[in-house]
């Protein structure tokens, strides 16, 4: 087990240093921040100070060994625009999204799972139909006309809802609805899945037969054997959120990584692409790993 | 957001028909898409940009207010609805066919590749295919976007290079399996050459699955377009998409309801049919699902 993980460990870190290489070269193609910063009616003597200030002026290759060799001492640059440490602004960020995201799993777990059982004890009844429709309309809404809507109803026209911003749990109601809108409709969809199919396993049949309460069956045992790839979709979705947050954040003006990785692409603020896009992809690398950790406790066939 | 382009193969449709029976219905709305964008734009009366200052912020024809010559009402210039979601059908779907296509194509060779030819360069593809998938997808594209400048061959530019890992990832988790069995073994035997094994015997038999997530890939495609040209970052006016109107309608939200239900309603249904078809060429096509 310590090997697989070991192995994993080891892919995951290659990964995350070819990524390094990929955002290096996504932050430079987003064009010259120089000008940006000092406007058009700066000499070129300005510009190539700048440049200077900034490490800009170097060959990129060595611009790419100075950004990891101060990576590997845990510094991500200084923003451009605002001078002060990129880290320092994105971490916040990263904890406004985290909230937001965390909140968004917690609302599908509460939603998703409950239907997901209830709906794979009748795998042809009414219930079961529904939680398809549900299932086929989550992946199809695109989520930010859902989040359009959600303005509509309740910011506009019965006006009960903030549209935007931060702070109270208000806020929280309409850009949680929106993520979860997806997550927990494929979460309903993945359980009962993995519910049906274990509650027509063998093991269950016996126990139906030796006359056990139907209850403890579905919950104890079949959920049991069903929550591999349950736990495993949770993990994996909560990585894609932490960074696909984006356009939720945008429409509802929320603080979070996604907010601050648009502005800084917008101004070209380098040091900010990188730190930010570097953690997120970290979190959704650990959290992977995570999972696999527990995958391999859980079930020890996934260790061979 | 990206959560709906990280989705997996869904199979929500699958439990919701009688076994194997074709979704028509879904087919029916997706050939009608096709037409619309193919021919929708002659029908129509107006033009998409035609403007007419008589007839601002007209609502629907049933409302009070309505006239029939604009069923779905008009927006703040006096330009039709209809006409402008069917030349939006026009962009939406031809910006998804061409990513959906060279993406899938340009993933199916990196994944061919990487699972069939192995060694360092294989190796390397496969981090890089992660690498890809790690990014959040929509601010890769933002990027790109912010790169390249917006507009309609370079938001295709930025959709296939933001997709093809997808397929790539696919291909070579097929190819893996594929290299192994007995007929690729045979073939070596035999004295081919490992390009044309690769090409002949391994690829022909990853296809099916490509075809599949190349169709379920349309409605995610769609989305991605409607988003990115959403955030103002993708088709520029005049051209329209569905994702313009929708951009264009937030700040008229509080006057004219049927500016923001109408085209999100036309992405949702486009995107169910596309997704629905997947699901069945999915249950039809592969030959690892029961039945």
């Amino acid at each position: 087990m310590g090997l697989f993980l070991l192995r994993r460990g080891a892919e995951a870190f290659a990964t995350l240093f070819v990524l390094t290489f990929v955002i290096f070269l996504l932050a430079r193609l987003v064009g010259d921040p120089v000008p940006l910063i000092l406007g058009t009616e700066a000499t070129p003597e300005d510009m190539q100070f700048l440049r200077k200030q900034f490490g800009l002026d170097k060959p990129m290759v060595v611009q790419y060994l100075n950004f990891l060799a101060n990576i590997v001492q845990g510094d991500f640059g200084t923003s451009f625009r605002y001078r002060v440490s990129a880290m320092g602004l994105v971490l916040p960020a990263l904890w406004a999204t985290f909230k937001l995201v965390g909140s968004a799993m917690v609302l599908s777990v509460c939603i998703g799972l409950p239907l997901g059982i209830l709906s794979s004890m009748k795998p042809r009844g009414l219930l079961s139909r529904l939680v398809g429709w549900y299932a086929a309309a989550g992946e199809s809404i695109p989520s930010f006309w859902f989040a359009l809507m959600l303005m509509l109803v309740f910011a506009v026209t019965l006006g009960v809802l903030p549209s935007s911003g931060y702070g109270t749990w208000q806020h929280y109601v309409l850009p949680v609805t929106t993520l979860a809108l997806f997550s927990s409709a494929s979460l309903a969809a993945l359980t009962r899945a993995n519910m049906v199919n274990a509650l027509q396993s063998d093991f269950v049949k016996m126990e139906r037969n030796l006359g056990l309460p139907e209850l403890v069956i579905v919950f104890k045992h079949a959920l049991r054997n069903a929550s591999l790839p349950i736990i495993t979709y949770l993990g994996l979705q909560f990585g894609v959120l932490l960074g696909g947050a984006v356009v939720t954040e945008r429409i509802f003006a929320w603080p979070g990584v996604g907010q601050v990785l648009v502005e800084a692409i917008f101004t070209r603020d380098f040091p900010i692409i990188q730190a930010g896009v570097l953690v997120t992809a970290f979190c959704f690398m650990l959290i992977n790993l995570g999972v696999d950790a527990l995958a391999t406790v859980l079930d020890p066939r996934v260790r061979q | 957001m990206s959560s709906q382009y990280g989705s997996l193969m869904s199979g929500g449709f699958t439990w919701l028909r009688k076994s194997g029976r074709p979704p028509w219905l879904a087919t029916l709305v997706c050939l009608l898409l096709v037409v619309a964008a193919v021919f929708g734009t002659s029908l129509t009366p107006y033009t998409s940009t035609s403007i007419d200052f008589e007839a601002v912020l007209l609502p629907p024809a049933w409302e009070a207010d309505g006239l029939l010559r604009h069923p779905l009402g008009t927006d703040q210039l006096g330009r039709d609805v209809v006409s402008r979601l069917l030349a939006g059908a026009q962009v939406s779907l031809m910006v998804a066919a061409a990513a959906v296509l060279f993406g899938g194509i340009l993933g199916t060779f990196i994944g061919l590749i990487a699972g069939y030819f192995g060694g360092i360069v294989g190796s390397l593809l496969a981090r890089l295919t992660d690498a890809f998938l790690a990014l959040p997808f929509i601010l890769m594209a933002l990027a790109l976007v912010s790169a390249l400048g917006p507009g309609l061959g370079n938001i295709i530019i930025v959709m296939i290079l933001t997709n093809w890992a997808r397929y790539a990832r696919l291909v070579r988790s097929e190819v893996l399996g594929i290299k192994e069995r007995d007929f690729v073994l045979l073939a070596r035997i035999a004295g081919v050459s490992r390009v044309k094994i690769a090409l002949r015997h391994v690829l022909p038999n990853a296809i099916n699955s490509v075809a599949i997530l190349a169709v379920l890939d349309i409605g995610r495609a769609m989305i991605l377009e409607s988003a990115l040209s959403f955030l103002g970052l993708g088709v520029q006016p005049p051209s329209v998409s569905w994702g313009v109107m929708l951009a264009d309608s937030k700040s008229l939200m509080g006057f004219a309801w049927w500016l923001a239900v109408f085209p999100g309603l036309a992405i949702f249904l486009s995107v169910l049919s596309f997704s629905a078809l997947g699901d069945w060429l999915n249950t039809k096509l592969d030959p690892h699902h029961g039945r």
